[in-house]
This record gives structure tokens, sequence and C-alpha cells, in this order.
């Protein structure tokens, strides 16, 4: 694994660079070969980086737009499997319910590390974040009912009393029937 | 269709009740049993091949018993109901046992080797009198044994060999008191001897075949006659005159009575006191008894009295033994301080003891009571002699050659109350356990018990293991445990003794004589009435040993004055008594302890004052700051009357000192005595400990249930209905259950039973009150439930409120504030007629209860509460359904697995004590009757520990194989990935 590792990474010992970007023809030795002309070339370069840069940006725009959707797909998947592990409490019912309410916390947490790749002056990431963390607070609201619906959440008065002692008496009072 | 929902309704019950039945190898593990008989009243030895090793006893507490005489124990037994007491045994052909009970009129026969009932019969009769049976041993007719039964005013010759009356002779008409019934050896007439009215003697001659009345003759006696009456031989009788002081010898020979005066002091000196004649027979002779000594005195044939010897210390005399030709033998016992000296003399010569012992008793037992002798011959051809003494603490102790063969405690036949105490907790060094056994041991132990679990065990195997977990020291160690099981269990029995039992294995670790429960001249006819814990130490005077009261009472009327007495409960030795100078009607005690741990306890006297114990000026400052709150009520079942009192102040008078108190009343509640007469009141136990004020029943909604110490419950019936079933038509019975506060004697609940009555057998817990009744038009036991809701808290249903505290849930209550309540009841048939109910009681009240019955068999049934709920409907709602309501049914199931006692009975049964274990899933159970019984319960099973049975030498080995697996592959990988990195 190591020695692969440093085949493809930074032990890069050579490389060619076939393409010319260079404008200036007086930097060669060689006149340009017939009918090359380099002045189309160098008519569009500035544009063509531009081009590439918008495309760059857009393409950002959009992948982090379809990153913050990801939750969706994941919400529906959960909301399915709630629905398949039914509303009693046993191990798989449990299960699926915390692991709903991990993943949208985490996630949560994680937020910019999810759009880290997709940072750019020109790109605006506050939508696709809004809607990520919207979708991961859904996933977490939904995982918030399943508990609820498996009574596990303190939401009656009966979770709060049922541990009471009893309240004390004032008064003491004993005797019966005489000993006999 | 009614059959068809019956049949799922039981399989759903089957399948959702758990039963907490026991496997065959775990009887005895954790329960015990153990079989008495009480008091011994009369004894009988077998003489014939048969039973010679055997002697029939019958006892205070109406057992017929035959016992084994070389190790005591018991053949068989039989015990007769509460009011069948018995008379007088004999054996009759030498293989029944007779027997006649109940004031003369059933004479039964038992088989002597098995026990066996062969023949009863009743015998009628007018009139109450005494009853006397007589077995000769040469009566024949018609080739039948004739047994002479006296019984109910009429002489009865009865068939020994089927028990048909043969003829009958009533003497009823006469208003005679018979006395004796004597059969003269070899002749065929029957005397009849006895008095009409205190001076008139009178003697009926009879012909034993056929009942003819031969001759009737009579004479005025002129002094008239006191006490016993001895008959000293066939025909002479010796009595005391009424004033006391002279003796009347009377002979009747051939139909002439003659009277014969003797003054007392004729024959003795000294001036004697007041005397008595022994009821002992003694061949020729009669024994008088003062009040320091006995006199022995012959009569001789012309009908003379001479006074043969005087002995001291003199306690107990046997009947004359006939062990050969002609001889006659008889036992008298003398105390002198720890020794009793056995002396069998003979009758006619008196001077020549036959044996004279001196055997070493412990100091715990008293008096002797009663004894017995039998003969039997030695290896040397000449007469032994073994005697069978009852003593004062009502054991049984066979003697034989100056020894103690066996004694039998037989006093716990008669427990009156009972209470637990801890053990010493375990010290370093000073540890009172047995010694451990060796590690070899306990490896070897647990090997085994691994091979059982894994069923590779061969039988013997299985034997050794299941031996070993019965006697495993574990249980039975004299000090506290983790679980709480470990407890000593403190009985007050009738003869005045104190026994710690251990819960273990039920030995007696100590017992002790109450010398303050015990005959003297100030305290004439002491008993024991109570048990309370005096002391439980367990914040400060941890060094203290725990201790309990014993409070008895002088005579048995209620204005007798009281005796407490304290005693040490590890050590079993009395740490004071003392006799009052005020009775003790009522023993209330208190919710406070002093700073020594004492608990103060209130007792009041017949003039309705209180006086509180312990007798120290901190305890009266405790109580003095409380004094306003405490209140105590009187239970007048006879009038009709239940009273509340407040406590005024100090007395006034002549038992005035800072711990009396007057009382004045405050309430009372009358109940009118034509329509209604109290029977049963029942109040909680002071102990119980609750969990919670919440009753959450389905959908998460609350119910507060009222929780109150000071509740009383009073069932009343019809006067007419107290005379047992059948004393009163359906319409002219009805039963009347309340529920009163005992505070201020507010009436919170009444409810009616029409066509009901008692016994009523209750039970008060928590909230809820459980009865058993019977109901007259449904000819069927029924048990009602009662639960008390408090109305006023329903409101406190706001979470959020809730959340923040914002409630008066835990604010106190008294009982004078605005109530409401609300009561839920239901009821159900039940099979059985019940002897006593109980509830299991656990450390902290969370676990599920059980009602504990006592059945008219004498066993113990277990039957969940939840069989008693009022929510139960025929069609409970899927809600309910998950709470585990089960769907009413009309009566309550009885489910065989659940009988706490398995298969044995505790003959009996008089009490259910219940105490809770430290672990919280646990109770401990111990029944008392004739028998005792013990045994742990855990009504929602043992969720909090791991089983008995669990192998933890199983758990540990395969721990440590998986380590060892967990290293082995660690190494075996690593020289794996060794290998490949050099490949």
């Amino acid at each position: 694994m190591d020695k692969g590792k440093a085949v493809m990474g930074s032990g890069r010992r050579w490389a060619v660079d076939f393409t010319d970007n260079s404008a200036a023809p007086s930097s060669r030795d060689f006149p340009d070969p017939p009918g090359f002309s380099r002045v189309s070339q160098d008519q569009d370069d500035s544009t063509v980086t531009k081009q590439k840069k918008d495309a760059e940006a857009n393409w950002k725009a959009q992948k982090a737009w379809e990153v913050a959707q990801a939750p969706f797909k994941n919400l529906l998947m959960m909301g399915f499997m709630m629905w398949m592990a039914g509303n009693t409490v046993h191990l798989f019912s449990i299960g699926i319910t915390f692991s709903a309410l991990w993943q949208p916390i985490s996630a949560l947490q994680g937020v910019g590390k999810v759009f880290e790749p997709y940072k750019d002056s020109k790109v605006d990431l506050i939508g696709p974040k809004l809607l990520f963390i919207a979708l991961n607070l859904g996933g977490l609201a939904l995982g918030i009912w399943k508990l609820n619906t498996l009574g596990l959440l303190p939401t009656h008065a009966s979770d709060w009393v049922s541990s009471l002692p009893p309240a004390q008496e004032v008064e003491y009072s004993g005797g019966g029937i005489p000993l006999h | 269709m009614a059959i068809r929902v019956f049949l799922i309704s039981l399989l759903f019950l089957s399948t959702t009740i758990t039963t907490f039945s026991l496997y065959e190898d775990q009887v005895g593990l954790m329960d015990w049993h153990q079989q008495y008989i009480g008091k011994v009243k009369d004894a009988v030895f077998h003489t014939q091949k048969t039973g010679r090793k055997r002697v029939v006893v019958s006892t205070e507490e109406n057992v017929i018993a035959s016992l084994d005489l070389r190790h005591g124990e018991i053949f068989w037994r039989h015990v007769l109901g509460s009011n069948d007491a018995i008379d007088r045994i004999d054996i009759a052909l030498g293989k029944y046992v007779i027997t006649l009970s109940s004031e003369g009129s059933i004479l039964r026969a038992w088989n002597l080797p098995d026990g066996q009932m062969v023949w009863e019969s009743f015998l009628k009769g007018p009139n109450h009198s005494k009853s006397l049976l007589l077995v000769p041993t040469s009566l024949k007719v018609d080739k039948d044994n004739v047994i002479i039964v006296f019984g109910k005013g009429g002489l009865h010759a009865v068939s020994s060999i089927h028990g048909e009356i043969l003829w009958q002779k009533d003497f009823a008409a006469e208003s005679f008191e018979v006395q004796h019934v004597i059969q003269p050896l070899g002749s065929d007439i029957i005397y009849v001897v006895g008095f009409v009215g205190s001076s008139q003697f009178n003697v009926y001659q009879m012909n034993a075949k056929n009942g003819e009345l031969l001759k009737h003759e009579s004479a005025a006696l002129s002094g008239g006659f006191s006490g016993e009456v001895s008959l000293v031989s066939s025909n002479t009788l010796v009595m005391l005159d009424s004033t006391g002081s002279t003796l009347i010898t009377v002979n009747f020979h051939n139909g002439e009575i003659n009277f014969q005066k003797t003054d007392i002091s004729d024959l003795i000196k000294e001036s004697l006191g007041m005397a008595t004649i022994l009821p002992s027979k003694l061949a020729g002779m009669f024994a008088l008894k003062t009040t320091t000594f006995m006199i022995f005195i012959r009569v001789t044939d012309e009908g003379k009295l001479e006074v043969v010897d005087k002995i001291n210390h003199v306690t107990a005399v046997s009947d004359a033994l006939s062990f050969s030709e002609g001889q006659q033998a008889f036992a008298l016992v003398e105390h002198y301080n720890n020794d009793i000296y056995l002396t069998v003399k003979l009758g006619q010569e008196w001077n020549s003891d036959l044996l004279k012992e001196s055997i070493k008793l412990d100091d715990q037992r008293g008096l002797v009571h009663k004894v017995f002798i039998n003969n039997y011959i030695r290896t040397d051809r000449s007469h032994g002699f073994r005697a069978l003494i009852v003593m004062e603490d009502h054991s049984l102790l066979l003697l034989q050659q100056g020894e103690i063969v066996w004694c039998r405690e037989d006093g716990l036949a008669s427990v009156i109350d009972a209470t637990t105490s801890e053990l010493p907790v375990e010290k370093e060094g000073v540890s009172v356990a047995k010694v451990e056994e060796n590690l070899f041991e306990w490896l070897k132990g647990h090997i085994l018990k691994i091979k059982g679990t894994l069923m590779l065990a061969s039988p013997e195997e299985v034997v050794n293991i299941q031996a070993m977990r019965l006697k495993s020291s574990e249980k039975s160690k004299m000090t506290r445990d983790h679980n709480g099981f470990r407890k000593l269990l403190i009985v007050l029995t009738k003869s005045g003794k104190v026994f710690a039992l251990h819960t273990g294995d039920g030995r007696i670790v100590w017992s002790l004589l109450l010398n303050s429960l015990r005959k003297s001249e100030t305290c004439e006819n002491p008993t024991g009435l109570n048990l309370y814990q005096w002391r439980v130490p367990h914040h400060h005077a941890m060094d203290e040993n725990p201790s309990v009261l014993v409070v008895g009472r002088c005579r048995s009327n209620s204005d007798a004055p009281g005796v407490l007495s304290f005693v040490d409960t590890y050590t079993g030795k009395e740490l004071g008594s003392s006799s009052l100078v005020h009775s003790v009607v009522q023993v209330i005690l208190l919710p406070f302890t002093d700073s020594n741990e004492q608990r103060l306890h209130l007792l009041i006297d017949a003039k309705q004052r209180a006086h509180l114990y312990p007798k120290n000026p901190e305890a009266v400052g405790i109580f003095q700051r409380e004094f306003s709150n405490i209140y105590w009520y009187s239970v007048e079942a006879d009038d009709g009357i239940i009273k509340g009192h407040v406590l005024k102040d100090n007395c006034i008078g002549e038992v005035s000192d800072e711990y009396c108190f007057e009382t004045k009343e405050i309430w009372s509640i009358v109940f009118p005595l034509e329509s209604e007469k109290i029977i049963t009141t029942v109040t909680r136990k002071l102990n119980e400990v609750v969990h919670t004020q919440a009753k959450v029943i389905a959908d998460q909604d609350v119910m507060y249930k009222y929780i109150s110490k000071n509740l009383l419950f009073v069932v009343t019936v019809a006067p007419k209905a107290t005379g047992g079933i059948g004393s009163a038509t359906p319409e002219e019975s009805w039963l009347v259950a309340y529920l009163i506060d005992s505070v201020t004697g507010r009436i919170l609940h009444r409810m009616t039973h029409h066509g009901s009555h008692g016994p009523v057998h209750a039970v008060f817990s928590e909230n809820w009150v459980v009865y058993h009744y019977f109901n007259l038009r449904a000819h069927r036991y029924e048990m009602s439930v009662i639960e008390i809701f408090d109305q006023s808290r329903a409101d406190n249903k706001d979470v959020w409120k809730l959340v923040l505290g914002k409630h008066n849930l835990t604010s106190p209550i008294s009982s004078y504030s605005r109530l409401e309540v609300i009561t839920k009841s239901q009821s159900y048939f039940f099979t059985h007629s019940v002897k006593a109910i109980a509830v299991t009681s656990t450390a902290k009240g969370i676990t599920s209860k059980q009602l504990l019955i006592g059945t008219v068999g004498d066993q113990v049934l277990a039957l969940d509460k939840r069989f008693l709920d009022p929510r139960r409907s025929i069609n409970p709602t899927q809600a309910e359904k998950e709470e585990g309501m089960i769907p009413l049914t009309d009566s309550l199931p009885i489910i065989p697995q659940s009988y706490v006692t398995h298969s044995l009975k505790v003959e009996g049964l008089r009490g259910i004590v219940t105490v809770p274990a430290k672990l919280e899933s646990t109770a401990l159970v111990f029944v008392y009757g004739v028998d005792l019984f013990f045994t742990r319960l855990a009504p929602s099973r043992t969720y909090d520990s791991l089983t008995e049975d669990f192998s933890y030498a199983l758990l540990l080995m395969t721990i440590v194989a998986l380590v060892v697996a967990i290293f082995v592959t660690w190494i075996l990988s690593e020289k794996k990935e060794l290998r490949d990195k050099w490949r």
C-alpha cells in the first residue's frame, strides 16, 4: 500500500507539459508552423480563463446545491426505515431512532467541512448551507418525533410524577381492638 | 360460545401470567418447614410388639401424633379442628388409637401403625358433662371388645371393631355429674360414680354387657366436696371437702356407701395452706399438693389414711404403671436448681426406689409439668424405665438411663406473634461465621455444578450437588448478607418463651423463657400478648444491639397489670423487665426514635390513659414536640363504638408521673347494635414502604393514590349473621365495609354487600383493601377490592408546572384538609375459605404485590394483586392491555403452581408474616400455625439478581478461555505477519 501511495503522490520525478500557453513568439527559437495563427489564441486567452473560472464556479455552486440536497434522500430513507421499525420499543426501533438522531447532529457539526471544497469567492454558499441545515434539522425533528411515538419523551404528567414519593402526613394515629 | 370465550381467556391467561412455581430440585433451597405438635396433654405408650418403639400423644393444639421413641420424630400426625379438642386418648385391641374429642361427643379410632382413621362415631346427648374414656382389656360382648365412654351426659358402650354404639344409658335427667367410671378387673360390672349437686354422692352399678342398671345407691355427703376426686382403688375414692381441710374417703363396696372423714391436721402437724389432690392415678395412694410440698398418703384396706412421705420440690407425678405381676410403679420429678431428679417408686413399697436419676437440663425449660413413664426389659431381664416429660416451655423430652434421649421444642406450635431482627454485621477477625471450606473443596464443588449444568453428571453426582446446595454454609451464617435474606425470626410462644430462628435453615439460635411471663405470686396467670421491635439500630447507635419488647399481662382480663420485657436479639438475654402498675389494652408504636434508636411506644391502659415508653426525658422531649399531632382510637366491638381520642395533659392521681398522659375523646362512631356488629378492623402495616403516590394508567394518564397511614377499614355484619354460615337467610344478612379516617373520624367510604356474611379476612396496603367473605346468595366465597384515589390532586396534570416543580404533591397533608376521594371497587368469586391474608412487602415498594392467602387446606396461595384490580373490564382496550390489565373474569383463578407452600402443609395455619429483604425484588414470608414454614418470594421474579444456581465458575472459565484464545491468536497472527514480511 505504502509503495503505491508514494508512486501516486508526491513522488513525481519528471513531467512534460505539451500545452504551450505562452503568447510571445519571440521567446521561441523556431518560427511558428505555416497556417498557425497565434493571434486567435492570444485573443481568446483572457476570455477563456474567465469562462473557465465561471464554469468552475458554476460547477461548484451546482455541486454545493447537490450536497445541500443530499440529506433529503437520507430523510426519505430514514422515514421509510422508521415506518418499517414500527412503534414498539425494541432493539431495532431504538437503533434506527438513535441513528436518525445522530446523523443530523453529526452532519450539522460538520457543516463547514462539507462545503469546504466548494468554497469560492464567487460562489454564494449561504443558500446551500441553509438548505443543508434545514434538511438536517428536519431529519432531527423526524428522529425526535419517532422518539415521541415510541413514548420515550417525558411529555406527559405521568413521566414527572411516577416516582414522586407519597406526601408526609401531619397527624399520626394508632390503636385498634384492645389486645386480648 | 361462553365455553369458547372461557377457553380463549384461559389460553390468554396462561400465556400472560407468569407463575412462580419451583422446580423439584429447588425445594428446600430457600424454604424450610418444621412440624410440631404442641404441649402434650396425654401420652400412651404402646407395649405390644407392633408399636413398641412408639408413643401416642394428644396435645393442647388438638393434635394426635405417634412419635418415634428413638429420635422423637413424628410417625404420623393428625391435627383436629380448633373446636375439636381432644379429651382422652387410649389404645384398644393393641392396634387402634381411640380418641374422644369435642367434649365427649366424637369418638374416633385410628390405626396405630399408619394413623389411618378406622372408624368414627358421634355420641349424642343432651348436655355437657365431663368426658371419660375407659378401654377395658377383658370386657367382651359377643366376642367384641367394648369401649366405655361417658360423654354428653350419658354412658355409651362402643364396639371397638367398627365403632357402633352397642348400648347407651342416659344420666342427663338427674343432673348427675360424673366423676369416675370404674370397671373392676375381670367382672362384668361397671360402676359410675358422681355427684348430684355438690353433696349427694351416687353410685350406679351397671351390667357391662347390655347397659342394664343393676343397682343405684346414693348417700348425702354433709360437707360437700371440692376439687379432684381421686380413685385410690376400684372401690375407694378420696376427695377434699368444700373447706379444703378434711379428707373424705368413700368406700362403695357391694352397693354400700361408707364415708370416712379425716382432718388433714390429724395427719400432718404443719399448716398446709391450700391443699389440692393431684389427679394422678396411684395404686392405693393419692398425692396431696400444697404450695411448698407434696404429701403421699396411703389408704389402707380398712379405709385408714397413713402419710407415707412428704417431699419438697416435687412438681410432677405420673400415673401408676403396672409392669409385671401385680407390681405397680410411678414416677415423680423433683427440681433442685437446674437439675431434675426422676424417681420411679414401687407402689407397694415406698422406700425402695426402682430408679433414681439426676438429669441436667438447660435452664430455659422451666419446671416439669407432666411426666409419663413406660417400662422396658433390659438385656439382663431387669426392668428399665423411660420417662416422657413435658416442660413449662411446652417442650417434650424423653429421659432414659439418666440422659435426655431427645427433645422436641413443641412450644413453637403455639406462636403468638413474630417479628424479625437483623443479624450482626460481619467484622474482620470476630466473624461468627463458620470456617469456609478450602479452595480445593470450593473448586471441586463448582466443577460438580458445571457438570450438572452441562448435563454430564452421573446420578450420584446429581444427588451430591443437591445435598451441597441444600446445606450450603452461606445461608446459615450468623452474619448479615448483602441481600438481606439472613435474619433472625423472633417468635413469642404461648408458654412465654421467646425463640430466635435463623431464616436460612430454621434452626433455633437462642431461646429464652421469660421470667416475667412465668407464674409467680404477684402474677398468677401471665400471658404474652405481643412482640414489638424496640430498637432497630441503623444510623447512630450502630454498636448497640437490636432488641425487642414483649408485652404481657398478668391475668386474662383487660384491666390486669401489664408486664414488659426487653430482650437483646443478638445474645438472647433479657435486658430488663418491669411489671407495670397500669394495665395494657393497646400498644401504639410512634414513628419516632430517641438518640439510642429506641422506638417510642404509647401504652394505653384500661382507664384510657397513655403511658410513654421508654421512660427517659429525651423521649418526653420528642413526644412533646409532636404532642398535638398524636391521636389514638379504640374499637369497642361489643358496644359497636369506635372512638377517637386526643392527648390532653399529664395524669393526676395515684400513677401520676411525667410519662403518663390523660386523653380525651374527640369523636365517636356508633353503629346501631341491632343491625351492625363490628367483626373485623384492619389498618396498614406501619413499616410498609410506598414508592410512589401516582398510579399511571393507560394512555399515560395519572391517578393519585390516597395514601394515608391513618385509614381504618372496618367491617360490620348483621348481628344475626355472626353465627356462621347457615345462621341467617340471605335477606337478613348483610355486610358493610367502611373506610374511616382515624384522626378525624370521617367516613370516607361505605359499601354494603347484601346477602353476605363473615367471617371476614382483610388486608390493607398502599391505597387498597382486599377482603374475603361469604356470599349467601351465590353460595360462594367472594373477595372484594377497594382502591382509594385522591381527587383533590387530580388536576396536577400540567407538564410545565411539574417540570418547574410548581405543584403541591410533596407538601405535607393533613387529615383536616378538604378531602375529595373517589373509590373504585370490584368483587370476584373465590373458591377457598380463608384462614389468613397477607401481602408481600418489599424494601422500596417498587415491586408489584402478591396477596398471600392462607387457605383452609393449610396452604399458602400467592395471588397477583393484578387479579384484584377494580379497573379490570371484560374487554380491555389496547392501551389497557399494554398496561398489563387482565380481562375481567367472575372468579379468581387458582393456579396450582402458585402455592407458596408447594406440596407442604402448615397445619393449623394462624398467621402469615412478610418482611422485606434488602433486595428490592424479594420478600421473606414466614407462616406459622402448628407447623412453621419460611420461604422467599419474588413477586416480579428476581429481576435484580442472578439466580441462585448461576454458575460463576462457568462464567469465569469462559472469560479465561476467551482471554487465552485472544492471546494465542494474537501471537499466531504476529508470527504470520512476520513471515509474510520476510517473503
